[in-house]
Parts: structure tokens; C-alpha cells; sequence
């Protein structure tokens, strides 16, 4: 099993992350559970929900409190909410930034994680830059996607059509783009060795 | 066709399939994705005929459904805790007059202290209104459950409830099988009431009957809940046949042959139990589980069967009779007719409080060497219960509300102010 935290803001789809994720999984052929934590929703307010995947039906409802990767879509939620609860040091951590973890603050995590499993990715701007709007969900699943090999972009893009019709599907499958081939390339360099195998589907759409 | 899908949307698309006629609700967490869903579908003309019907309140929304269903058409309604309890005079009308409306109840606590989470005790206070009352475990069940509801409830004129654990499951997105619109047609036939209201053949329904009478007429009810035994496993077995899957039914087992230990439970918590059973499985403790899928009518036989190898029995249950203790655990104590010392009450999950694979197994272990209370809160935190406790009984005017001053506490705990 493998299971997925995400955080974020009300408004940000958090949610929607989550429920494309479990859609890329599906079609991947694996069982997948997506979930939010039930709170009050409210626009700003912090928001956190949960994937799991696996080969065997999942029955468990309990949340995830041992993710295996983290993804975060407002980083200035590292000042408000226990981000890092849970997380074993071979986690997988994705941020959502445009800076460098040093100017942020947080140059700790790069000891604290392995760095071919920590990977920072600016999902705002390519949102902004791919839709017009400061929607970072679809990009950070794709980011998700390069950086653990758990999904294949194919299945993003796939999930990403069905879940938003139209134009607004093609500018989020744009915005994916954007973010696979960030997070691809900043992870290339360090140490290809230990970088997550490419499946077909990750290699034809590179 | 299997689809990754949410569960208040899978149910949405089931209930569509089923042709209601007269869709009536008034939306309340955890239930409104279902409603929104069924609602977007009518003024699409996706479900046609069919009359949504926008009310001002639940004691509405029963009371048109009651009004459709003693029409003759095929009524749909869903709602959750606090609506369920604003709705609750005409939830007695509409068994009483057995209509056989199709609810969902998409299980929510009740408050005070006001909560939008997850429990079972919106359910448990209505046991006693002469509904049929049937627990899905998965969202798969729960679609399942409600094809089959609307059969169950046509052939006994009685209304059934479809309850599924109100965010756990409505708001999860998982693998589902919607059943096909023929596949429904098939194993659905057109609704044809037993009683109705028609002006060219006039009729009264709803009669006032005094002490002559009353005892008579509580009594057939009784006996056509108590139908239900008979009928529910088999539409349970012709949807299977139907539909290539079992789902509902009375009782379930997991693993229970040669158990020492056997959990009963209702809803979607069976999914955690069976991983926390499998896992004691493999420390060699022999345990098993028991899932209810219909707990009204309660199925005495069937739990007495399916617990008659049992040396201790744990009923999880996510509610409980204030001033007493468990609900669920009463009636599975005079199905088996088991002593107090081999039968023990958890109670788990109120509110909303996740019910872990860890607490489980901890609990287990303590119930398979008898170390368990007979009636035990799972995951109590007693340091809170004993400082409000020792608060109050400092207080020596006016203590002030409980619900506050716990809250207050933690947050003093979180941020660090006072020590843990």
C-alpha cells in the first residue's frame, strides 16, 4: 500500500488533488481510495486529504497517519499545521514553491529527506501560466507522478480530461506538462541512479 | 461499469437508475453531494418522469414523500442526524402507514455539542419507528443496497433506510460498480402500491384508531417487519444472480470459523475491523468479525447462528444509550442469550474520532485475555475526562459548560501553555 497526504488551503482544490490522483491509480489498473479530512470547509482555511493505493481491494477507513509521500500546495502552511507528522525519512515530499528550500527556511528538510525524494515544484506559476488561475492541484499530481513513478503522466492527463471537459482539461493537462518535466529534470542531475524508473507511458510523454 | 468515483455520487446515479418519481429533501451534511447529485439529474432530464422537490425543511421533505408514495409514485428522500430528528414525526408516519419510501441516511451524530462527523447515533434513534434499517460497509454495498431497498420496500410496503457512514464513505472516491440501467429494469419492476390515493377510486389512508384497534394494527406491523427476515436474503440472493456480486443480506462473517473472539459491527468500521482481525490472524489469536447488514428487522436467529462458536463476543459500536451503554450490544446479548462476562461493549468513533487499526488491535488483545472492560470507550483520553472532572468538582459556583472548558484545555495542551 502506498498512501499520499496532501495539504493545503480551502479553494486550492486540495480535494480534487486527490480524487485525480485515485483516478490516475484506477486507470493505472491498482485500487485507489481518495478521501478528504472532514472539516468545516472554508475558503483559506487549512484542508488535508488523503490517497491510498495498492493491488488488493483497500478496506481500511482509518486516515493516514503514515504517509508514504506528502504533498504540499501551500507551503506557508508550514507555520500553521504539523506538515511533517508521520513522515518516515525515506518519505516522498513534494512542495509547492518557486523558491529554494534555504530562502524559505526550511534547508532542514533536505537533511531530513533523502534528495532524490525531495523535490520542490513552483505548481502556482505553472498553473497561472498554463490557466490563468492560481490552481496548483493538477501540476503537483503530475509532479507526484515524476517524482515517485506511482502514477504515469498518461494516467494524469487521462484523469485530468475527464475530470475538467474541454478547454479547461487541455490547460490543466498543459500545466501537468509543465510540472513532469520540473520535476524530471531538477531531479536528473543529482543522482539518476536513484531516480524513480521512468515507466513507457512517463518516457513517451517526456 | 467499475468506475473510481465518489460515493455520494455513485449513490446518486444508483437512485437515478431506480426511477423515482417524487425526489423531496432539504440538504444537511454529510448528505448534500447526494441530493445536489439526484437534483442536477432531473433538471437535466437525465431522471425523467421525476419531480424534484425543493422544501423548507426535513419534517417537509418526509412529509412530501409520504404524500408522493400515498400517490402511487415511487418516493426518494435522504437526510442525516439533526434533519433526521426535525423529520422524525412523519419518519413513524410513513411506516405506520406503510409507505414504502427509499431513504438514505448518511450517518451523522447528533448533537449537543453540535458536530457534523461521523456516528451512528442519528440511526440508532430512530430503530424503534418501524423503518427497515440496513448498514452498508463499502460504497459498493451502499449502491447495492439501495437497488435493493426499493425492492424490499414495494414488495412489504414498508420504508426502508439505506444507512452509510456519512463522510467515511459519501465523501470517499473509490472503485464502483454502478449498476446498469438495464440491470436495474431487470431486478426493479415498476412500482405498484398497495394502497393509493386516487380520486376516481377514493380511499382514506391514515385513519385515526383509538385503544380498540391500535394494538392490532402495531402488531401487523410488527409481523411484516419481522417478513422482512425472510425477504431481505432473498432479493439479497437474486440481486447476486442479477448483478454478479453479493452485497447486502442479514448477517456476514469474516474468518469466524474456529474464532475464540468474534467482533460484531455495523457500517463501513467493518473494513478497518477485518484488517485489524487478519493482522491478529497472523500473531495467531483466533478472531473473526461479524458485520450486521440489516439491524431492524434485528435478525435474532442469523446472529445467534453466526455467533453460536464464539467464546467472547466485542461489539464495536459507534453510538451508545447515555446512562446505559451500548444499543447494538443489547440486542446481540438477548440474540445469543450470553452472559455479561463473555460479551463486552466498545464504544468507538463518536463524532468523528478515527477508529485506527492500532486501537482495534489493542483492544483485541486485551478482550482475547479478558482484559477488557465490559464496557470500554476505545481511545478515551482520561486525562481530559479527569481534569474537567476535578474542575467541576472545584468549581463553587457556577463550573460553566463542559463542552467549553474541554476544549479550552486541549488548546491550553496544544499550544504548549500548561504541561501536557
Amino acid at each position: 500500500m502506498f498512501q499520499i497526504r496532501i495539504h493545503g488551503r480551502g479553494g486550492q482544490g486540495v480535494v480534487t488533488a486527490a480524487e485525480v490522483l485515485s483516478m490516475a491509480a484506477f486507470d493505472g489498473g491498482r485500487h485507489a481510495q481518495a478521501f478528504p479530512s472532514f472539516g468545516s470547509e472554508r475558503m483559506g482555511a487549512p484542508v488535508v486529504a488523503f490517497c491510498r493505493i495498492d493491488e488488493r481491494p483497500i478496506r481500511t477507513r482509518e486516515p493516514v497517519m503514515e504517509p508514504d509521500a506528502l504533498i504540499v500546495q501551500d507551503i506557508t502552511l508550514i507555520h500553521q499545521v504539523d506538515l511533517l507528522a508521520g513522515l518516515a525519512p525515506e518519505a516522498y515530499v513534494l512542495l509547492n514553491t518557486s523558491k529554494p528550500l534555504d530562502a524559505l527556511g526550511l534547508g532542514d528538510l533536505s537533511r531530513r529527506f533523502q534528495s532524490d525524494r525531495l523535490c520542490t515544484c513552483p505548481a502556482t506559476e505553472f498553473a497561472l501560466d498554463q490557466t490563468g488561475r492560481p490552481m496548483p492541484n493538477a501540476a503537483l499530481v503530475a509532479g507526484f507522478a515524476a517524482l515517485t513513478g506511482q502514477i504515469s503522466l498518461t494516467a494524469v492527463e487521462k484523469a485530468l480530461r475527464q475530470r475538467f471537459a474541454g478547454p479547461i482539461g487541455e490547460r490543466n493537462v498543459a500545466a501537468a506538462n509543465a510540472a513532469f518535466r520540473h520535476v524530471t529534470r531538477s531531479l536528473a542531475p543529482r543522482d539518476p541512479a536513484t531516480r524513480p524508473v521512468p515507466t513507457q507511458a512517463h518516457a513517451a510523454a517526456d | 461499469m467499475l468506475r473510481q468515483i465518489e460515493g455520494s455520487r455513485a449513490v446518486a446515479e444508483t437512485v437515478a437508475c431506480c426511477r423515482p418519481e417524487v425526489v423531496c429533501a432539504y440538504p444537511i451534511s454529510p448528505q448534500t453531494h447526494i441530493i445536489e447529485a439526484v437534483g442536477a439529474m432531473v433538471k437535466s432530464g437525465a431522471l425523467s418522469p421525476c419531480e424534484f422537490i425543493n422544501v423548507e425543511s426535513e419534517f417537509a421533505a418526509m412529509s412530501v414523500s409520504i404524500g408522493a408514495s400515498a400517490a402511487g409514485a415511487r418516493a426518494y428522500t435522504a437526510t442525516a442526524s439533526q434533519g433526521l430528528l426535525f423529520m422524525m414525526e412523519a419518519v413513524y408516519n410513513a411506516s405506520g402507514l406503510g409507505l414504502p419510501i427509499v431513504m438514505t441516511l448518511a450517518n451523522r451524530t447528533i448533537g449537543g455539542p453540535i458536530n457534523i462527523w461521523n456516528d451512528h447515533s442519528d440511526a440508532m434513534s430512530v430503530r424503534d419507528t418501524g423503518w427497515i434499517q440496513l448498514f452498508a460497509e463499502t460504497n459498493q454495498e451502499a449502491v447495492d443496497l439501495h437497488v435493493q431497498a426499493f425492492v424490499i420496500a414495494e414488495r412489504l410496503s414498508l420504508p426502508v433506510m439505506v444507512c452509510m457512514d456519512g463522510f467515511i464513505l459519501t465523501h470517499a472516491i473509490e472503485g464502483i460498480d454502478v449498476p446498469e440501467q438495464d440491470a436495474v429494469d431487470a431486478f426493479l419492476p415498476p412500482f405498484e402500491p398497495r394502497q393509493v390515493l386516487d380520486p376516481d377510486d377514493p380511499v382514506s389512508i391514515g385513519a385515526m384508531v383509538g385503544p380498540e384497534a391500535f394494538e392490532e394494527v402495531r402488531y401487523l406491523a410488527y409481523v411484516r417487519q419481522l417478513e422482512a427476515l425472510d425477504l431481505i436474503p432473498a432479493v439479497a440472493a437474486d440481486f447476486a444472480r442479477g448483478f454478479g456480486r453479493s452485497s447486502g443480506g442479514l448477517v456476514r462473517s469474516y474468518r469466524t470459523e474456529d474464532a475464540d473472539t468474534v467482533v460484531v459491527a455495523l457500517g463501513s468500521v467493518l473494513g478497518t475491523i477485518k484488517d485489524a482481525v487478519d493482522a491478529r490472524r497472523d500473531a495467531g489469536e483466533r478472531v473473526g468479525v461479524v458485520g450486521i447488514t440489516t439491524f431492524r428487522p434485528f435478525p435474532v436467529q442469523a446472529v445467534a447462528n453466526a455467533l453460536a462458536g464464539a467464546q467472547r463476543v466485542v461489539v464495536v459500536e459507534k453510538a451508545f444509550s447515555v446512562g446505559f451503554g451500548g444499543v447494538l450490544s443489547t440486542d446481540v446479548a438477548l440474540a445469543t442469550q450470553r452472559s455479561e462476562s463473555s460479551l463486552y461493549t466498545v464504544v468507538a468513533g463518536l463524532g468523528g474520532r478515527p477508529i485506527t487499526r492500532r486501537h482495534l488491535e489493542t483492544m483485541l488483545a486485551a478482550a482475547g485475555e479478558d482484559q477488557l472492560e465490559v464496557l470500554t470507550f476505545l481511545d478515551l483520553d482520561t486525562g481530559v475526562v479527569e481534569r474537567e472532572q476535578a474542575r467541576m468538582a472545584a468549581a463553587t459556583t457556577r463550573p460553566g459548560p463542559t463542552a467549553e472548558f474541554v476544549l479550552r484545555d486541549l488548546a491550553l495542551r496544544q499550544n504548549g501553555e500548561v504541561e501536557p
